[in-house]
């Protein structure tokens, strides 16, 4: 025989050799497979959810735009401690106005100041909604899109009129059964008139930014009803002519609010210019460290199950010392004892590998009701290669003891 | 012709600090178509020389051709080479694999042959009707008698047509009646002229040998022809 085709046969015979263990030792077999499987069921589980999360992110901050830059009294992510920040000028819409004529970049500029407030249709109501008042231009500056109505016009939003553009899981919480379009919504104590509902954004994590639970009213009438606000600081929303222009666009502004501002060339800028980009970054560094440590400790769940394949192999080498000697004693070489041993072991990481797959993206679709989950194919080939490769680690040392048994030593075994 | 020449082959062990020597100094020959007996008291050597033979363990110092190859010198892989082709193990307490059947025991040292499945089963049936077991092919270890243990055993022995059977204490777990049904089948391989070299501390079992050759501190103390060999005569009730 060619050395392939021995190999092969060699093969194929310690499989056979192998399966044969396996079945006379079912519950055994059954037990550390178990350990596997649950291994790999969370493992996969975790992978799935963090892919998930991941995926709901990204949806969650495409609504911020890509190309749209947020210029604010507070700088998103900076090492400018928060004090320094606080003293720093409020953004008023004077300066919003200057910064209008002066920009020339820009696609959409509008101006946006956030307010709390409780929002109500007869007995229903939603508590501490962020309460959005902008421009009729502000829609352009990011991608929402309208289930019914429309966002409110230029006319509407000059002259302050009570008007009123709904999330949609605000109209869902006020309007269970019902059409929100024409109706009064009370925000505050006072009465807005709904005319517009936004599709359903489908964001998971941006909490306030998450513009399925919030409400678009005119800045002017943030002024005028939660007078609170007047000494607030308003944001400028600025879009720029595609992701590819967002660095012209930026260093336009920054120049521009630093004339607006009065700043001397040696004074820093006393604003912040934000885009979505930053966002990213931070999640990636605060929520991709735990997702690594998520990984981590469910990958000690797996180690667990690695271990206890090999204090079961062990046992079972030891067990069968007197078959391993009897093996060797009519011709078996090292390398078919060492190979009938390894998959003997991989067989039942991947059987359990496989098993913990299949259960963990059922359990997914369980989970998916609750928490956004995403399986990746990926995840498919990398659980069977993990569980083949922890059957194959687990099962060497076992398998090696057997290997290099003496076979008049294991004959004697007792 | 000449299977086994050994010359002047030593055995040492080491237990702890002290050195123990198994064989001190022993020089044979075994011809094609001999059976011979090896005795001696527990101690002698006599499982060292077994295993030496056998080529399951390699000696200290001295020469082993075994059909006119040194295997003195082999490493372990070599050996069980040797072992798989070249030698049929029947050991006292049967070694067979519990939850295989028969047929599958007597396939076993053909799987690691690399004889391909169909030509692996037929010799091994036929192995197992050479020792009287037609009907018990499909039997576990736990189905059988101790004495049709020992046949599935010699089947397992013979399937690979070795140049010589070694077979250590093969009546040792067994009563009288059925140790002797047992020493017909030997009886009956080696006048097919096969070679056996049968390991006994009983005499009488020694006397089926045509040669023993008795082993006592590492060294031979005796080899002599046996003058009156007892021949066993097959009963009704043997082959069933």
């Amino acid at each position: 025989m060619s050395g392939i085709a021995l190999l092969s046969f060699e093969f194929k015979e310690s499989m056979m050799i192998a399966l044969r263990a396996l079945r006379a030792n079912k519950v055994r077999a059954a037990l550390t497979m178990l350990g596997i499987f649950i291994g790999i069921t969370v493992v996969v589980l975790m992978m799935t959810a963090i892919k998930g999360l991941n995926n709901s992110f990204q949806q969650g901050i495409s609504a911020l735009g890509a190309d749209v830059l947020y210029i604010d009294k507070w700088t998103w992510f900076t090492n400018v401690p928060w004090w320094e920040q606080r003293n720093r000028r409020n953004i008023t819409m004077a300066d919003y106005e200057k910064f209008k004529s002066m920009a020339k970049l820009p696609v959409a500029i509008a101006p946006s100041l956030d307010t709390r407030q409780t929002v109500k249709y007869k007995d229903q109501s939603v508590e501490s909604v962020s309460v959005e008042g902008s421009d009729a231009e502000y829609i352009k500056t990011t991608n929402l899109t309208f289930e019914q109505g429309r966002f409110f016009n230029e006319i509407e939003s000059k002259s302050a009129r009570n008007v009123c553009v709904l999330g949609s899981q605000i109209a869902d919480d006020l309007f269970p059964h019902k059409n929100a379009l024409g109706k009064n919504v009370k925000i505050g104590p006072v009465e807005f008139k709904v005319v517009g509902i936004l599709d359903k954004q489908g964001s998971f994590i941006l909490g306030d930014f998450n513009p399925d639970q919030r409400v678009y009213v005119p800045i002017g009438t943030v002024f005028k009803y939660f007078s609170g606000h007047r000494r607030n600081s308003i944001s400028i929303d600025v879009r720029a002519a595609g992701t590819g222009a967002i660095e012209n666009t930026k260093a336009e502004a920054e120049g521009i609010m630093r004339k607006i501002r009065g700043l001397m060339y040696n004074q820093p800028d006393d604003f912040g210019i934000n885009q979505q980009a930053g966002l990213t970054d931070l999640y990636n560094s605060r929520v991709g460290v735990i997702q690594i440590a998520g990984i981590f400790i469910t990958g000690l769940s797996l180690f667990v199950g690695a271990i206890g394949i090999m204090n079961i192999m062990f046992v079972s080498v030891k067990e069968r010392t007197k078959e391993i000697g009897l093996r060797k004693a009519i011709g078996a070489k090292r390398r078919t004892i060492l190979t009938q041993f390894l998959l003997e072991s991989s067989f039942i990481c991947l059987v359990g590998g496989i098993a913990g797959l299949i259960a963990s993206i059922l359990l997914g679709l369980l989970v998916n009701q609750f928490l956004p989950t995403s399986i990746d194919y990926s995840v498919v080939l990398i659980a069977i290669l993990v569980s083949l490769i922890t059957g194959l680690i687990s099962g060497f040392a076992p398998a090696y003891t057997a290997a290099k048994m003496d076979p008049v030593e294991a004959l004697r075994f007792e | 012709m000449n299977i086994i020449n050994i010359e002047h082959i030593s055995k040492v062990y080491q237990v702890g600090s002290e050195e123990v020597h198994a064989i001190r100094d022993i020089s044979l020959r075994i011809d094609k178509n001999e059976y011979v007996a090896i005795m001696g008291p527990s101690g002698s050597g006599k499982s060292t020389l077994m295993n030496m033979l056998g080529c399951l363990d390699t000696p200290t110092s001295g020469k082993y051709d075994f059909t006119g190859v040194s295997v003195s010198q082999m490493t372990d892989n070599e050996l069980a080479k040797i072992r798989n082709k070249e030698i049929g193990f029947v050991f006292q307490t049967f070694n067979l694999l519990s939850r295989s059947d028969a047929l599958h025991n007597v396939e076993l040292p053909l799987i690691y042959a690399g004889i391909p499945a169909a030509e692996r089963r037929e010799r091994a049936e036929e192995a197992l009707i050479d020792v009287g077991l037609k009907d018990r092919m499909h039997h576990k270890p736990n189905e059988l008698s101790g004495g049709q243990r020992q046949r599935v055993a010699v089947a397992r022995a013979l399937v690979t047509r070795p140049s010589i059977i070694l077979a250590d204490e093969p009546t040792g777990n067994l009563d009288s009646k059925t140790g002797e049904e047992i020493m017909i089948l030997f009886n009956e391989i080696y006048e097919k002229g096969n070679t056996i070299i049968l390991v006994t501390h009983e005499e009488y079992i020694a006397e089926h040998a045509a040669r023993i050759i008795r082993i006592k501190d590492g060294l031979i103390e005796a080899d002599t022809p046996v003058a009156n060999r007892y021949i066993p005569k097959a009963k009704s009730e043997v082959n069933q």
